[in-house]
């Protein structure tokens, strides 16, 4: 107990923002000494989940997560990617067993806004194989909140929505210390996984640690082939702590650090020797604020991105290079309520700094020649300011919901070398640029009797990101071009529709979902003939263009049906399409899916069955590399059964993935790599009593 | 007016003080020798003078195009004569024949006792060939003569600043590069183009025109976008053009040289199926 109140005294505020990475590490350390001197553990479920919410369904989510035991998922210790895949919105864009790229709404990193607890931060490869979702991982967080179209607008001007990846904190819950050592093993890849967590929460303190480490082999499709480069190896720490320095007055701070190396990229020429994220943030919550305001919370966050990428694993290539790329982001967003009569305003205001910087050294077969080099992202400094504002007004039977996002965007293309290197195609390019952004959304809710209905419409737009304002020949290995930034662009605006209603009957419920996109100056690259590619085998160059316009449309529909409290059967079938003002297909549109899960769950047993598949993708588009995908099924199982032994608990679980073996790819499967063919894995959870 | 006098020392002083300054950053060049930064490459030694020749980057005297900066000093009096009127000739003394090599007339620069000219050295000598450097100049009518052997060297890297062929048009050319500070970037290029009348007169081609096509052989020979034709400056007398590099490293400038009539005179397209124009330059950085 001594411990305790040495930690409940400790007070983050006093140390020199210097110290902070030495006094999280310091903090790292300190519980593990409790846990041998033998304090009191209990086992804090972990709650992580996906649901794809709006507004009006925040409130459910917390009460689902609070039934949501820790076996619920299938596969408590799966990746992030796998989580975010069992979720009805999001696809995820695969280019081997690592670093999947999540898409919502067929839309992909440039058109989401993804962050950690409202951080933002943006990966530092220029060819996307490290999306922000790669740098956390199932041990850090509580849930994601998926929002689709400008309801996302709240963490940053987006046009496909956003996803934001929330910490688990104790958050001054009395819970004491717990703790819980977790292993799994995956069959198919060889995958070994072993984590652990201790926290320590009383009512004024808090410190949440935890770490996971994964390290998996190639592995191996439906036909029985080796995926060669499909192995990963990464592990993840990270720290909460809070400080509650009067009643509602609270001091946190989250400190997250995370390394991979060894990451094979099968449908991809390279590979990634490392991939280190370092995300830190203090923020501060009050209750009250100013007059009427209250739940006042700011938050300084940083974080800084190493990506190299290599080829040095590869036995044959053209020209062996590197490519390391950098990416530092500091923000911050202050935030507060207002409650008046019928209207509860938030008001948000936020903005950051990125620094961009990617370059690429080839290495000749000639050893006298020099080296080649150059910069495929020219250190772009990004500088954001927004401000966010909505008002929810409770109307008679239901909501309605304003919202309106203002942002000031300037770019600056901060190294004279990569300027003059875009010189070359724009020699008119100006060094700096500002863009103003804005969004407006409303979106109504109303219940008629059980059902429930949600309408919206919106607008919003977005600036080009860094590659598609200022890349420098950066290789698309999906389509084989190489691909050039254009700093000309227009911001990209999009007119967004959405429909959702949902039906609870007796024991059956019926949802259904529709969005429609109309976006334009849609950006997409664009093939300019009379460019020379670079990349040795490239087919050509495309360059960063407006299209008109291009139209997407979204369709859900979703039953549940509940035989009875230990068993309900599940499933969704969702259709999408993507075109532009010629009728062409975009691309990574997905064919029509469905899905299906049977699942059985009475207190310490628990077992699912479920089913997941796709129609043969007609709607694809050769121009952006795309080819038919084929129609698959697959099926998997899993049971699980939770162990009392003494005073502590084990919970076992073990199932099927891809049971028949079967060899199929998805339209999200970069260069069609065939996805792993049967795997059986096991789980262990202990927690200690 | 009284009220108004401080001012106007005040002010007289700042200017005095200024100006101070001023000619301190620009100290009055009293040094005995402007080119005491440049590098010589030789002093040719007669009984009288001796022709000091200079470089400004070069170590020595290197095969393509030469910018030389020339001095003559009297031995006697320890002097540099200004405003001399100096001609020279290298000349290519190979076994079978000799031959000189494109240059310019030689003028006075700024400093009246610094000369300037340039000249284009076609091929390096060797253990039985050697380039002889011949300058002659008048100072108050007296007319001298000097000539010294001077060591022409192959570029240190090896890349090829100059090419001397024959055209389709039965004529001989030497197209040579002008000094090129490279960057990934458009860079201003620059060439001379020269007709070999004679083994001694190399006249300046006007009007023709050089397109240039740079390729990465390194690097599956790509080419670069935005790439601008050599044409002729009357002024500069040379060839200018743009030429793009996007990345560091070996690149390898192809050129077609066509004429006024724009009938190719020497060089080939790069196709899938010819790596390189018979016609090039060469640039590493």
């Amino acid at each position: 107990m001594k411990i305790n109140s040495n930690l409940g005294r400790f007070s983050l505020g006093e140390i020199a923002p210097g110290n902070k990475v030495l006094v999280l590490a310091y903090l790292c350390l300190f519980p593990l000494f409790g846990q041998l001197y033998g304090q009191e553990f209990q086992m804090d479920s972990l709650t992580q989940t996906i649901l794809p919410v709006s507004l009006e369904e925040v409130i459910l989510i917390s009460s689902y997560k609070k039934s949501l035991e820790h076996n619920s998922h299938h596969k408590p210790l799966s990746t992030l990617d796998e989580y975010l895949e069992s979720s009805k919105k999001v696809n995820l864009i695969k280019r081997g067993a690592y670093a999947w790229e999540p898409i919502l709404n067929d839309m992909g990193t440039e058109r989401l806004a993804v962050t950690i607890d409202g951080m933002r931060i943006f990966g530092a490869c220029t060819d996307r194989m490290d999306p922000i979702t790669s740098y956390v991982d199932v041990s850090n967080l509580s849930d994601v909140h998926v929002t689709g179209g400008q309801q996302g607008a709240k963490q940053g001007a987006t046009i496909g929505g956003a996803i934001d990846l929330r910490l688990e904190k104790s958050n001054f819950r009395p819970l004491d210390w717990t703790a819980s050592i977790e292993t799994g093993f995956e069959s198919n890849n060889m995958a070994q996984i072993v984590g652990g967590e201790l926290n320590y929460s009383n009512e004024q303190f808090y410190l949440d640690t935890d770490i996971i480490y994964r390290k998996a082999d190639n592995y191996v499709d439906g036909n029985g082939e080796e995926i060669a480069y499909s192995q990963f190896e990464k592990y993840n720490l990270s720290a909460n702590a809070g400080y509650k320095v009067a009643e509602g007055k609270q001091f946190l701070a989250s400190f997250i650090f995370d390394e991979a190396r060894d990451v094979g990229y099968p449908a991809l020429p390279m590979d990634v020797s490392l991939a280190r994220a370092l995300i830190g943030s203090v923020s501060w919550e009050q209750s009250n604020f100013i007059g009427e305001f209250e739940q006042w919370e700011t938050k300084l966050y940083a974080n800084s991105i190493t990506h190299v990428m290599d080829d040095s694993q590869r036995p044959d290539v053209p020209i062996r290079m590197d490519m390391p790329g950098w990416s530092d982001t500091y923000g911050y967003f202050s935030q507060a309520q207002l409650k008046l009569d019928d209207h509860t305003l938030l008001l948000k205001l936020d903005g950051f700094y990125n620094r961009s910087l990617a370059e690429m050294t080839m290495y000749p077969n000639d050893p006298n020649q020099q080296e080649m080099f150059m910069l495929t992202w020219p250190d772009v400094r990004t500088l954001n300011t927004g401000f966010y504002g909505e008002d929810t007004i409770g109307l008679q039977g239901g909501t309605l919901k304003l919202s309106t996002r203002a942002t000031f965007q300037g770019f600056n293309v901060a190294d004279s070398f990569g300027l003059n290197s875009l010189r070359i195609f724009y020699p008119e390019m100006e060094q700096r640029q500002t863009r103003f952004l804005k969004s407006v959304a409303a979106q109504f809710h109303k219940k008629f009797k059980t059902v429930h209905f949600t309408g919206g419409v919106s607008y919003g737009d977005r600036a080009p990101t860094v590659s598609e304002g200022f890349g420098f020949y950066l290789f698309n290995s999906f389509d084989n071009h190489d691909y050039i930034g254009n700093p000309d662009l227009k911001n990209e605006k999009a007119l967004e529709a959405k429909l959702k209603l949902s039906v609870p009957l007796e024991k059956l419920s019926l949802g259904l979902d529709a969005n429609y996109f109309h976006t334009m100056d849609y950006i997409i690259g664009e093939i300019s003939p009379n460019l020379d590619v670079m990349t040795i085998g490239a087919e050509g160059v495309k360059v960063y263009n407006n299209l008109d316009y291009a139209a997407l449309y979204n369709l859900g529909l979703d039953a549940g049906y509940k035989f009875s409290p230990a068993l309900d059967l599940s499933g969704t079938v969702t259709y999408h399409r993507g075109k532009d003002q010629d009728d062409r297909n975009l691309p990574f549109i997905s064919p029509l899916s469905y899905a299906a899960q049977l699942q059985y769950g009475n207190g310490s047993f628990s077992g699912s069955f479920s089913m997941r598949g796709a129609a043969d993708q007609v709607n694809f588009n050769p121009e952006f590399g795309e080819d038919r995908t084929a129609a698959y099924t697959v099926f998997s199982a899993s049971l699980g059964k939770t162990f009392s032994i003494q005073k502590d608990k084990m919970l076992v679980k073990a199932g099927v993935e891809n049971m028949f073996d079967t060899f199929y790819s998805t339209y999200t499967d970069w260069n069609n790599i065939p996805r792993m063919g049967r795997n059986f894995y096991m789980t262990v959870s202990y927690a200690i009593n | 007016m009284k009220t108004i006098r401080p001012f106007l020392i005040a002010l007289t002083l700042i200017l005095g003080f200024s100006s101070c300054s001023d000619s301190e950053d620009d100290p009055i060049i009293i040094d005995d020798n402007p080119l005491s930064d440049y590098v010589m490459l030789t002093a040719i030694v007669s009984n009288t003078h001796s022709v000091e020749i200079y470089s400004e980057a070069q170590q020595a005297f290197t095969v393509g195009y030469n910018e030389l900066f020339l001095r003559i000093k009297d031995e006697s009096s320890d002097t540099y004569i200004s405003n001399a009127d100096i001609s020279w000739k290298p000349m290519m003394h190979m076994t079978e024949m000799m031959h000189s090599c494109p240059t310019s007339s030689i003028s006075v620069t700024e400093n009246a006792s610094v000369y300037k000219g340039y000249a284009v050295f076609q091929m390096p000598g060797n253990s039985e060939e050697y380039w002889e450097m011949e300058v002659e100049f008048t100072i108050d009518g007296q007319s001298y003569y000097v000539s010294e052997h001077i060591e022409v060297t192959a570029p240190t890297d090896g890349n090829q600043r100059v090419s001397v062929f024959m055209g389709s048009d039965e004529t001989r050319y030497v197209l040579a590069m002008m000094p090129l500070e490279p960057e990934v970037a458009v860079n201003d290029i620059a060439a001379m183009l020269f007709k070999m009348e004679n083994m001694i007169s190399f006249p300046i081609v006007e009007n023709y025109r050089v397109n240039i096509d740079p390729r990465m052989p390194g690097m599956g020979n790509h080419s670069s976008p935005n790439n601008e034709p050599l044409v002729y400056d009357a002024e500069s007398k040379s060839y200018q053009g743009k030429l793009s590099l996007t990345m560091t490293g070996y690149w390898k400038i192809n050129m077609i040289l066509k004429n006024e009539s724009s009938e190719v005179i020497k060089g080939e397209e790069v196709t899938d199926d010819n790596e390189s124009s018979s016609l090039y330059f060469e640039l590493e950085f």
